[in-house]
């Protein structure tokens, strides 16, 4: 009992890390994408490259830390979910593997041809993974994965608050992304890019911000809505409050002073931890709502448990020190991914992916509304 | 699923020995002082930054398709095989986080403290392999839990990660991820004296991969010896189908090659009583035939699995010759070998141990079916109930093949650019 509520927060706990650790990594793709034409964008893409390169796989290893204590855990509500959103987790896997792809190579080829395919793949790609995770959490959040899922169910992911999700996972990567880039810049004491992320930053908090109570306001009448206003209201007040903060920050203060930034870093990060660990305390302790199953009913026998509970002590005593010397390190501007060879000077992304692609998310944006408004 | 782990192992394997090899290339261009060791240890960490994001993301893949693939394994055993894979990750988290800081880090960290950032990479590499071969082996020899009306009610987590086939196959795999990557190195550089460019720097690199490979090759052909007599222990069926033993009996010939038909074995060498004597030392030791268990319960295809354990047997002796002639040549004369000859079986050693290494997974997995869980679960139980198995599936195939030709390629363009600087600077 005790132990799988232990495990339970330990899932959530690896879940938020990756939401504020490896979503800025998909956020860095959204601004990489909207950054404009090969010469305007080239400052801030040389900065997302900076920033993302020597951390990207270690957060993202998250990812694959959350999947395994899921189906480790509880692996019949895991494999419920697996096939019921079959599709949708296809679709983030494939936009994984050309994320990673597209970015790895882009810094290896020289021709400003390939830099533009393999940019374009990198940034299209960051957007749609956080796209259809949202959609996941999304379906499980509103009951929509059945206790013996055993069919894939296009319905399960695709209604007007799943896709809600969705556009605020993406969102949210972009604010974390930008809150966290400002900071970089300013520490680097590039003033200019410092303001042109604060500038996003701000942008894309407002559109978070608006996404979530969107996402809010079409659960009303649920059980969720009435938790999330009920046992989980301080969370959702502290995810408000952080954001708010955040936002006065940025504009009051366009000279990020860079004794100011890691403070902006974490207040930013605590809002969206904010809204994970609000969703799981709404949803406690049932893991997959509607259904009969609980933390408790589904877990794995008390010997598996209490290993993952071992396992993660350890894992903290280990990768925390670890991680800390990385982001020390890359604090420090000691890690540069430039090797022995002069690397081509122009960083080039993708003028003509990213004209359509804002097309494209516009598009996905109005459908959207035009949905909610229709019921 | 096979064709992403077809792949993956081939990253894996990469993954797991090359921080190795960087990080000796490293020490030697340390400790000698040596410019053209550092300069290949600078140049194959680049490789090796490419190969790691790949890597990352094809064993992403993997992790998703557990479930997408398999969830009625994961439904039923997910508790148990679960654990090894916790481990796994965080060896994975201290391989990415050291990887990150060991790649980028080479302007400004100070020498000995750069090598040193490499060192729990290369230890990860070895951990999380023995975690992942831990869930391998125990699909083969299941233990460590109980059951009740097919409910796992409790788990042992040291018996399910120390399982009886754990004890051959960590050190099988571990093994071949070092000799895939020494020999696949040393062949990128035999390849180029055989092209004529014979200096320092191709004998270098060549040397840096090969010696570490060749001298793994009889420790591996010992393992791997101990590893097949105790499967026709373990798994006398799997051992079966590896050596064309149709019905339990002693004095059993050895086969060596030959294609199985209908109780016939056509095109094969036949050595008398020679498997028994292999399995228990004694002509007269009795192995048992796949006659032992109903058709069912046998593997499909066994020429496939008796011609890939044939296959990777015979490559591991040849890279022992390899080996051994280079130990020849280099006893008599304090050289590498002149002959042509030699520096064409270096230039294909790479591929030949990934052949093998992919042989051996051909022997291990298609040999336990039709389980996927020895005796437990077949894999019919484990796979999806969705519809569009086979479209994903064609799907992964075609992005696979295109990420792979794309990582070959990228590893080329690397090395062309090498090559122009190289002539730049004499």
């Amino acid at each position: 009992m005790i132990a799988a509520d232990a495990v339970g927060g330990i899932l959530l706990a690896s879940v938020t890390l990756y939401a504020v650790l490896g979503g800025a990594d998909f956020g860095g793709g959204l601004w990489d994408l909207l950054a404009g034409g090969d010469r305007r964008g080239s400052a801030p893409r040389r900065l997302i490259d900076d920033t993302i390169t020597p951390v990207w796989e270690a957060n993202h290893v998250w990812l694959v830390f959350d999947l395994v204590i899921f189906w480790t855990a509880f692996p019949h509500a895991f494999a419920a979910v697996m096939t019921t959103l079959a599709l949708p987790l296809w679709l983030a896997l494939l936009g994984i593997v050309l994320r990673g792809v597209g970015f790895a190579f882009r810094k290896e080829v020289h021709g400003l041809g390939a830099q533009r395919l393999f940019g374009a793949m990198f940034a299209v790609s960051s957007l749609l993974v956080p796209f259809f995770m949202g959609t996941v959490v999304g379906a499980i959040a509103t009951g929509r994965v059945p206790a013996n899922g055993s069919r894939a169910d296009l319905a399960a992911w695709t209604s007007g608050t799943c896709v809600l999700t969705g556009l605020l996972f993406t969102a949210a990567c972009g604010y974390l992304a930008a809150v966290y880039l400002t900071g970089e810049a300013a520490r680097a004491g590039d003033e200019p890019m410092s303001s042109y992320f604060a500038r996003r930053a701000e942008g894309a908090g407002v559109v978070s911000g608006a996404l979530s109570l969107g996402a809010l306001a079409s659960l009303r009448g649920s059980l969720l809505y009435s938790r999330l206003t009920g046992r989980a209201l301080p969370l959702v007040i502290l995810a408000g409050v952080a954001g708010v903060t955040v936002f006065v920050l940025l504009v009051s203060g366009q000279r990020m002073a860079s004794g100011q930034t890691p403070w902006l870093r974490s207040v930013a990060a605590l809002g969206v931890a904010a809204v994970v660990w609000g969703w799981g305390v709404a949803q406690y302790p049932v893991l997959l709502p509607g259904t009969a199953v609980t933390l408790v009913n589904a877990g794995a026998p008390d010997g598996t448990l209490i290993a993952i509970i071992w396992l993660f002590a350890v894992l903290v005593l280990l990768i925390g020190p670890s991680f800390a010397l990385l982001f020390l390190l890359q604090g420090k501007r000691v890690l540069y991914h430039a090797m022995e060879e002069p690397v081509a000077v122009q960083r080039v992304g993708t003028r003509v992916a990213s004209g359509h692609a804002r097309t494209a998310a516009l598009a996905v944006v109005a459908v959207a509304v035009i949905r909610r408004l229709r019921r | 699923m096979a064709a992403t782990l077809g792949f993956h192992i081939i990253l894996a394997c990469l993954g797991i020995a090359l921080p190795s090899i960087v990080l000796l290339a490293e020490f030697i261009g340390l400790r000698r002082r040596d410019e053209v060791a550092m300069l290949l240890a600078r140049r194959w960490s680049q490789a090796m930054g490419v190969l790691v994001a790949v890597g990352a993301v094809t064993g992403t893949v993997l992790s998703f398709e557990m479930g997408l693939l398999w969830p009625g394994l994961m439904r039923q055993y997910g508790a148990v095989l679960g654990l090894p894979f916790g481990i796994e990750g965080l060896f994975f988290f201290l391989e990415a986080i050291f990887t990150g800081i060991y790649l980028y880090g080479w302007r400004r960290l100070p020498g000995w403290a750069h090598w040193w950032t490499g060192v729990p990479i290369a230890l990860s590499g070895i951990l999380g392999a023995m975690s992942v071969m831990a869930v391998n082996s125990w699909m083969n020899q299941p233990g460590g839990f109980t059951a009740t009306n097919g409910q796992v009610t409790s788990v042992d987590p040291w018996q399910v990660f120390f399982n009886h086939a754990a004890t051959y196959e960590m050190p099988h795999m571990i093994l071949a991820a070092y000799m895939v990557s020494g020999f696949s190195v040393a062949a990128v550089y035999a390849w180029g004296i055989l092209r004529g460019r014979k200096d320092r720097y191709h004998y270098t690199g060549f040397a840096l991969g090969f010696v570490p490979a060749a001298a793994l090759t009889p420790v591996q052909i010992f393992v791997g010896d101990t590893a097949a007599r105790s499967i026709a222990h373990d798994q006398p069926v799997k051992f079966a189908a590896m050596e064309y033993v149709a019905r339990t009996s002693s004095h059993v010939p050895e086969w060596l090659g030959g294609v199985y038909v209908n109780g016939h074995v056509y095109g094969g060498l036949s050595i008398p009583d020679m498997d028994s004597l292999l399995v228990g030392f004694t002509p007269g030791t009795k192995v048992t035939g796949w006659d032992t268990v109903p058709g069912a319960e046998r593997p499909p295809v066994v020429w496939l699995i008796h011609l890939c354990f044939d296959v990777m047997v015979g490559l591991g002796f040849l890279l022992l010759l390899a080996g051994l002639w280079a130990l020849w040549a280099w006893w008599r004369g304090r050289a590498l070998p002149r002959s042509r000859l030699f520096w064409l079986v270096g230039a294909v050693s790479g591929v030949a141990a990934i052949v093998a290494m992919e042989c051996g997974w051909v022997v291990t997995e298609v040999g336990r079916q039709p389980w996927v869980v020895y005796k437990l679960m077949t894999t019919s139980q484990a796979a999806t109930t969705n519809g569009g198995v086979i479209a994903s599936l064609t799907v992964v195939i075609v992005l696979y093949a295109v990420l792979g030709a794309a990582t070959v390629g990228m590893l080329r363009m690397l090395a062309r650019r090498w090559r122009r600087s190289q002539e730049l600077v004499p």
